[in-house]
């Protein structure tokens, strides 16, 4: 067996984690406001945009990254506004594997964010607000910093989605090499080549550590952060 | 005139009515439970929203639903001592205590609060590891700190042993003495109410 990871397998890996990463990066703060959302408001639509945000957790993979096809796509309504305005295409290159990525784990990440958000004592809220906090203030100071044990369940989660994204992934981005053919679409492409059997578990080897590691680090840093009875998972 | 406030309000599923016009330092709202004693006080300190009526205390008006006048609870300069205390759990006793303390208005310093209360020695506690009337003792610096224009304190006295009980007690009594703020005090207990108060308000039902 050669040394590993070979430059061929680093390269899949670094394309996954740029991609998992931007994905999560951009995801973050949009699940976050989702979570509060869902979890502090009473609006008209609440279901409708709950049900929107649930959706890809409940829909075939390939469906959502069509989808993205009709949305994203250089045609589609999208797609063509963003390469008109900002001259950005999404569509075959790895933004649109991380958009892809992004999409599925979004749910995720709003559902363990939402559930910590929901744990936080309101009264503490209206504790902050008597002590002359705005509600923003009482947001940064108390809602946010107690309900973190949550982002940082859910970015882990999203982050281990991500990595693990295929069928979006495929329909939307395809499976170009160095550009959009991350570790799960390399894991496939090795297992159409007869004789490659190595590669795949080397891949997938690496698919394990890495969700792991992202574990483990999520783990550490909420113990650290919230104390030893705080837990991720 | 310290207390002026005639407000009707939802209070769980009955619709209650309470009118209390008074000089005295301290007013005691008194009643059996579940009559909203709890609902008034956070109508008062803005956290819940009452159907009509106003809340003036001292010169400030804080709620008057015929002009149109509704201070969010930040600007109401309520010291409000919950019964469940609601001491941020994340925040140690000193953070815990500066959170509303405010430079401009520095009536008290957190040096002076921390020896009148005693409790200095537990500034760098969690409230976790507190005492019961440890974290009372917290609860009622902290309202102090934030320099109130009033004090709201719902059952102090719950949940303490009696010599507990005897400690809050004296120090409600020194800061009705002492600091003179005006002070809405909501108790079930007749013999706290009759030490404590210049006026007592009853509520009852219907």
């Amino acid at each position: 067996m050669t040394a590993w990871p070979t430059a061929a397998e680093w390269a899949v890996v670094a394309l996954s984690l740029k991609v998992s990463v931007l994905a999560v990066l951009v995801t973050l703060p949009l699940a976050y406001g989702l979570a509060w959302l869902l979890a502090r408001r009473r609006f008209p639509g609440r279901i409708l945009l709950d049900a929107a945000v649930h959706l890809p957790l409940v829909l075939p993979p390939v469906v959502t990254g069509w989808v993205l096809l009709l949305l994203f796509g250089r045609t589609g309504p999208l797609g063509h506004w963003l390469e008109g305005t900002f001259g950005l295409v999404l569509v075959f290159r790895w933004t649109g594997a991380a958009l892809a990525a992004a999409v599925m784990a979004l749910p995720l990440m709003v559902r363990a964010m939402r559930l910590s958000i929901e744990a936080v004592d309101r009264r503490l809220v209206g504790a902050a607000r008597t002590l002359g906090a705005t509600p923003w203030r009482a947001f940064r100071t108390v809602t946010l910093p107690l309900s973190l044990p949550g982002v940082a369940a859910g970015t882990m989660l999203g982050f281990a989605r991500s990595l693990g994204e295929f069928g979006a992934t495929i329909t939307f981005a395809s499976n170009i090499p160095g550009q959009t053919r991350t570790l799960p679409l390399a894991i496939y492409t090795d297992l159409q080549v007869p004789g490659a059997e190595s590669a795949v578990t080397r891949l997938a080897i690496v698919s394990v550590l890495l969700s792991v590691a992202a574990l483990l680090a999520s783990e550490l840093l909420v113990r650290r952060s919230h104390g030893r009875r705080a837990h991720v998972l | 005139m310290s207390f002026d406030l005639a407000l009707t309000y939802r209070a769980g599923e009955s619709i209650r009515g309470c009118t209390i016009r008074s000089e005295a330092g301290l007013v005691a709202v008194t009643g059996p439970s579940g009559i909203g004693k709890t609902t008034l006080l956070n109508c008062i300190a803005g956290l819940d929203r009452p159907l009509a009526g106003h809340i003036r205390i001292d010169v400030t008006t804080l709620f008057d639903s015929s002009a149109n006048i509704d201070l969010p609870p930040e600007r109401r300069g309520a010291g409000y001592v919950f019964q469940d205390l609601r001491l941020f759990p994340h925040r140690t006793v000193a953070a815990n205590l500066a959170y509303g303390e405010r430079p401009d208005a520095h009536w008290m310093s957190r040096a002076e609060a921390l020896d009148f209360l005693g409790i200095a020695h537990l500034a760098r506690r969690y409230p976790a590891t507190l005492s019961g009337g440890e974290a009372k003792r917290v609860a009622i610096g902290r309202a102090l700190l934030s320099a109130p224009r009033f004090l709201l304190l719902d059952e102090p006295l719950t949940s303490l042993d009696p010599a507990r009980a005897e400690e809050i007690l004296r120090l409600i009594e020194r800061i009705r003495d002492e600091l003179k703020l005006p002070t809405l005090l909501v108790s079930h207990a007749a013999s706290e109410v009759e030490r404590l108060a210049g006026e007592v308000v009853i509520l009852a039902p219907g």
